[in-house]
């Protein structure tokens, strides 16, 4: 490692591809539970099935709002009409669901058999009078959360591009309140929505800005307050709680996103709905979060207030954390594209990285966050990792073995075997699911991390 | 196409894996699209295994589709075959491959020319055959595979041991309680002066295999895997085998009862009988339990039984025949092979159930509305949504079902252990019951009252509501922490901002 020390800037690789992640159909997990007026079919065979059942444990149980449309022999043989299947499925899905969308994930073997998903959806979706969404994440081309990209990205193209009339979605929320007036038995208090626009000085006068992403509803809150403490208003999210709040997207909108595996949404946004994304590093850890703030600010000419102050808030109250893992490695074997701006992140905590491994390295989109962990790497003064793009698992486990680190983040398919060889682990997969955007997350994120160490 | 949201037996190539994978230095490699090795975590998990799984994926991506896979799987094959060194390394198609229709049969025949190791492809396809059906023909396949190998060299050892043993056939990674049950087997044959000859394919060498033939008989104890290795062995070696499983106290001693006629049939007089009552009245607690007044309360208590066949036939033997209690419903998913099944259970349940969709197995519980349930992880989902306990005999199953303890299902400690779970499911019951009918001993709120918080704070709705989203078991603490925050800092209203402002100050 002494040899790095001195590479003036990150070195990449890219290996054979042979390395263990999720499926990306996984995305209906946390995206089902995302958009809550929407259903997810997933048409592929029983090993998609099988996948999804074990991957998501108990969730499975709690009637969920996704399926298999499971191919048969006389589909793959095309005895039996697509469209016609698709139909009859879709409509039994309408009668028991009534969702407000259908999600269609296309899989391998959608791929390999070729069904037009794309071609078939506007006509059933004419026909049934249930918006129907194509997304292509399959395992011949993704990774694990690709798939949440896949589906935003479709997603994307059906965000409106006119403010609807305000005046026909008053009925509908009034009534609402209506009803919560009676069950609040008249608590007027209450009745006043909390997104009822605040006062309008609280923001400075920007073009609309659109966050996408897919995060749990705490963390949504969360950085809509961090960015209105500059004034900035976040005017929609990609996606809403409901399929039918999709924010409005037009040309001159800027957009940003929170995470770092987006890359195809993030195109989409700019080439079909003409908005300006903002490249910047990730809010994840209180330095990304800080930078992701500025950076935000700056497109928008504001000038940033108090972020120095709160950023060295953060550090302090999470110093017990941090203190347990300064001056050890961490060896990411990669899996799920958080892979850098968990490492930026990790380094600034004072480990050192020997190795980030990493599914897809889109530059481009990830550019500000690979500059921000150039540049963490020079203060920290530590040598900058190697980053290995498609890794192959053998040769990865051959070179924790050799260097041994403190603590190696990977899939749980590695995770026990390689605690039976005494090196410490942390399976991937939490932090896909755990929050760990933004300054209040920053002791959950080092929570997860230092757990191992702790025990 | 089928709308499906779960599924008992898993696919094809699951079962393969698990073939492959139980054997000792077996390697696997699926030809499949990156994120189909879903089957390692399992593993991993589990079972809690400690190596790596022996299993890696030749990548089917966007190339292979254009091109074919031309040397991507040999090359995999025989990277593998340097890195490992594996006795065996099994090629694993998939539904994905299913219908590229390379031909993997060729990649084999031509990774054979460079590997130090034997190469097959499995012998399975994914719309035909499920995960159970598979393993069953993939073990069927090596085993035949290496007793051609060395019938071919001519070292096979067909010549009988000196003392009667046995192969016991069908142990699996990922079986229900596999590696107890084997414990207890060898326990068994080793009372009954039998030889073990092997075990396969759980910890076997695939060089063990040629060996099979010098056992007198082999053993099958589960239906679903073992029994087309059982008719192969008989047909090429003419060795007898027994196949009733011995789970639960009639079904132990009537395997036992077999195994005798057996040896005596091959010259050695054996006479098990007093074996078998020391055992059952000394050893194994079940056939007292079921003269004992605690079983008494259970005659005629209604319950569904449902699972793979050989767990669900006999549980539902035992419930019936040694506790007198009524299954009113007994069900299989294992659709293939209904005949055996009902011909199991005809005469111990009201109705047979032969269904692979977890929806009608719920509507008929829902319907029967039994005070037990003994079934998969799945009915005890159905069973906790329902109230009623349920005990889990058969996979899927989930990693509690891989305990630490000693848990065996089958032979004499396999009853005892059955006893407990039928008696723990059924008294559960009837404790919640008793509880409803006194109106429950929840005290909680009578105590928590002093503890509330003070009113002076209001909580706007935006505030409530972030709180809302906060976990349940956490939501007091972190509702207090609030208030104290607010309280200190001098805020008279909690908005979401003072709920992150205070997760941020006190750091929880």
């Amino acid at each position: 490692m002494t040899t790095t020390a001195n590479t003036p800037s990150l070195e990449f690789d890219c290996d054979t591809g042979n390395y263990h992640t999720f499926c990306p159909i996984s995305c209906v997990a946390w995206l089902y539970q995302k958009i809550e007026d929407s259903f997810f079919l997933v048409i592929g065979t029983k090993t998609c099935g099988y996948f999804l059942q074990n991957a998501m444990g108990v969730m499975i149980f709690a009637e969920p709002r996704y399926a298999m449309a499971e191919l048969e022999e006389g589909d793959i043989s095309a005895k039996l009409n697509d469209y016609e299947e698709l139909k009859r499925l879709c409509l039994q899905i309408k009668r028991d669901r009534n969702p407000s969308v259908i999600v269609w994930i296309g899989t391998c073997t959608t791929e390999i058999i070729k069904t037009d998903l794309e071609g078939i959806a506007p006509k059933l979706e004419a026909e049934i009078d249930i918006p129907i969404v194509v997304a292509r994440a399959n395992g011949l081309d993704y990774a694990f959360t690709q798939g949440e990209d896949t589906v935003l990205a479709a997603m994307a193209q059906r965000c409106p591009t006119e403010e609807p009339a305000t005046k026909t979605i008053e009925p509908e929320k009034q009534e609402r309140n209506g009803i919560g007036k009676l069950l609040s038995l008249g608590r007027k208090t209450e009745a006043a929505a909390p997104d009822e626009a605040p006062a309008a000085d609280e923001y400075y006068d920007h073009p609309p800005l659109i966050l996408f992403g897919s995060v749990p509803n705490p963390v949504v809150t969360q950085l809509n307050l961090e960015l209105k403490k500059q004034g900035i208003k976040v005017s929609g999210w990609l996606p809403e709680n409901r399929y039918t709040e999709l924010p409005v997207i037009k040309e001159g909108y800027f957009a940003s996103g929170v995470n770092p595996f987006l890359s195809r949404t993030a195109s989409t946004l700019m080439r079909r709905k003409k908005a300006k994304v903002i490249g910047a590093p990730f809010p994840i850890g209180p330095d990304g979060t800080r930078a992701w703030v500025e950076k935000i600010c700056s497109v928008l000419g504001i000038e940033p207030q108090g972020l120095e102050e709160r950023e060295a808030k953060i550090w302090e109250s999470v110093e017990d954390y941090v203190s347990l893992i300064r001056g050890k490695s961490v060896y990411f074997m990669g899996d799920n594209l958080l892979e850098i701006a968990m490492a930026r992140f990790l380094i600034r905590c004072g480990m050192t990285v020997p190795e980030i491994g990493i599914p897809y390295m889109d530059k481009r989109f990830q550019g500000a966050e690979l500059q921000f962990l150039e540049r963490t790497c020079e203060e920290m003064g530590v040598p900058k990792p190697k980053i290995t793009e498609k890794p192959d698992n053998y040769n990865q486990i051959q070179r924790i073995l050799e260097i041994e680190p403190d603590l190696v983040i990977t899939g749980m398919a590695h995770a026990n075997p390689l605690e039976a060889r005494g090196i410490n682990t942390k399976w991937s997969v939490e932090f896909t699911f755990a929050q760990i955007h933004g300054f209040g997350n920053t002791r959950d994120i080092l929570e997860l991390v230092t757990r191992p160490l702790r025990r | 196409m089928k709308l499906a949201y779960w599924m008992y037996a898993g696919p094809a190539h699951i079962g393969t894996l698990r073939i492959a994978s139980s054997f000792k230095n077996v390697h696997a490699i699926m030809h499949a699209p990156l994120g189909d090795d879903y089957f390692n975590v399992m593993r991993s998990m589990l079972s809690r295994e400690r190596d790596f799984t022996p299993v890696t994926a030749s990548i089917v991506d966007r190339h292979v589709l254009a091109r074919g896979s031309q040397e991507k799987v040999v090359d995999n094959i025989t990277r593998k075959d340097k890195e490992e060194n594996p006795d065996l390394i099994v090629l694993t198609p998939t539904c994905t491959s299913s219908i590229l229709q390379e031909d993997l049969e060729n990649f084999v025949e031509r990774a054979q020319l460079d590997a130090q190791g034997d190469v097959m492809l499995a012998d399975v396809n994914h719309y035909r055959v499920n995960e159970i059906q598979a393993a069953d023909r993939t073990l069927q396949q090596i085993v035949e595979f290496y007793l051609k190998k060395a019938a071919k060299q001519g070292d096979i050892a067909t010549e009988k041991t000196e003392k009667p043993s046995v192969n016991i056939i069908g142990i699996t990674t990922l079986g229900f309680h596999n590696n107890h049950d084997v414990t207890e087997l060898k326990r068994l044959m080793a009372d009954l002066g039998i030889e073990v000859n092997a075990v396969i394919p759980e910890g076997a060498s695939v060089h063990e295999l040629k060996h099979l033939p010098r056992a007198w008989f082999n053993l099958i104890p589960y239906r679903e895997i073992g029994s087309l290795t059982a008719e192969y062995l008989l047909r090429e070696f003419d060795m007898p085998y027994v196949d009733n499983t011995p789970m639960g106290i009639v079904e132990t001693a009537r395997c036992i009862r077999s195994i005798q006629k057996i040896l005596n049939q091959g010259g050695v007089e054996v006479d098990y009988e007093e074996f078998i009552d020391e055992q059952t009245r000394f050893v194994s607690q079940a056939a007292w339990f079921s003269r004992s007044i605690d079983c008494q309360n259970l005659t005629g208590k209604r319950c569904v039984v449902f699972g793979d066949n050989t767990h669900a036939a006999a549980l539902t033997k035992i419930l019936s025949r040694e506790m007198g209690i009524r299954v009113v419903l007994a069900g299989t998913y294992c659709k293939y092979d209904e005949a055996w099944f009902r011909n199991q259970v005809e005469d111990h349940c009201d109705e047979v159930l032969i269904s692979d969709d977890n929806g009608a197995i719920a509507d008929k519980i829902a319907e029967l509305e039994p005070a037990a349930i003994f079934g998969t992880q799945m009915e005890r989902h159905v069973g906790k949504r329902l109230n009623i306990p349920c005990g889990v005999i058969a996979a899927p199953i989930h990693v509690q079902n891989f305990p630490v303890g000693y848990r065996p299902f089958l032979g004499y400690e396999g009853a005892n252990q059955i006893v407990d779970l039928i008696y723990n499911s059924f008294t559960l019951g009837m404790e919640d019951h008793l509880l409803e009918i006194f109106g429950g001993h929840d005290t909680k709120e009578a105590i928590t009252q002093t503890l509330s918080a003070d009113k002076e704070l209001n909580w706007s709705p935006d505030g409530l509501t972030e709180l809302k989203r906060v976990p349940g078991f956490v939501r007091g603490k972190v509702k207090r922490n609030t208030e104290k925050f607010a309280r200190e800092q001098g805020y008279t209203e909690i908005t979401a901002e003072v709920i992150y402002a205070a997760k941020e100050a006190v750091g929880a």
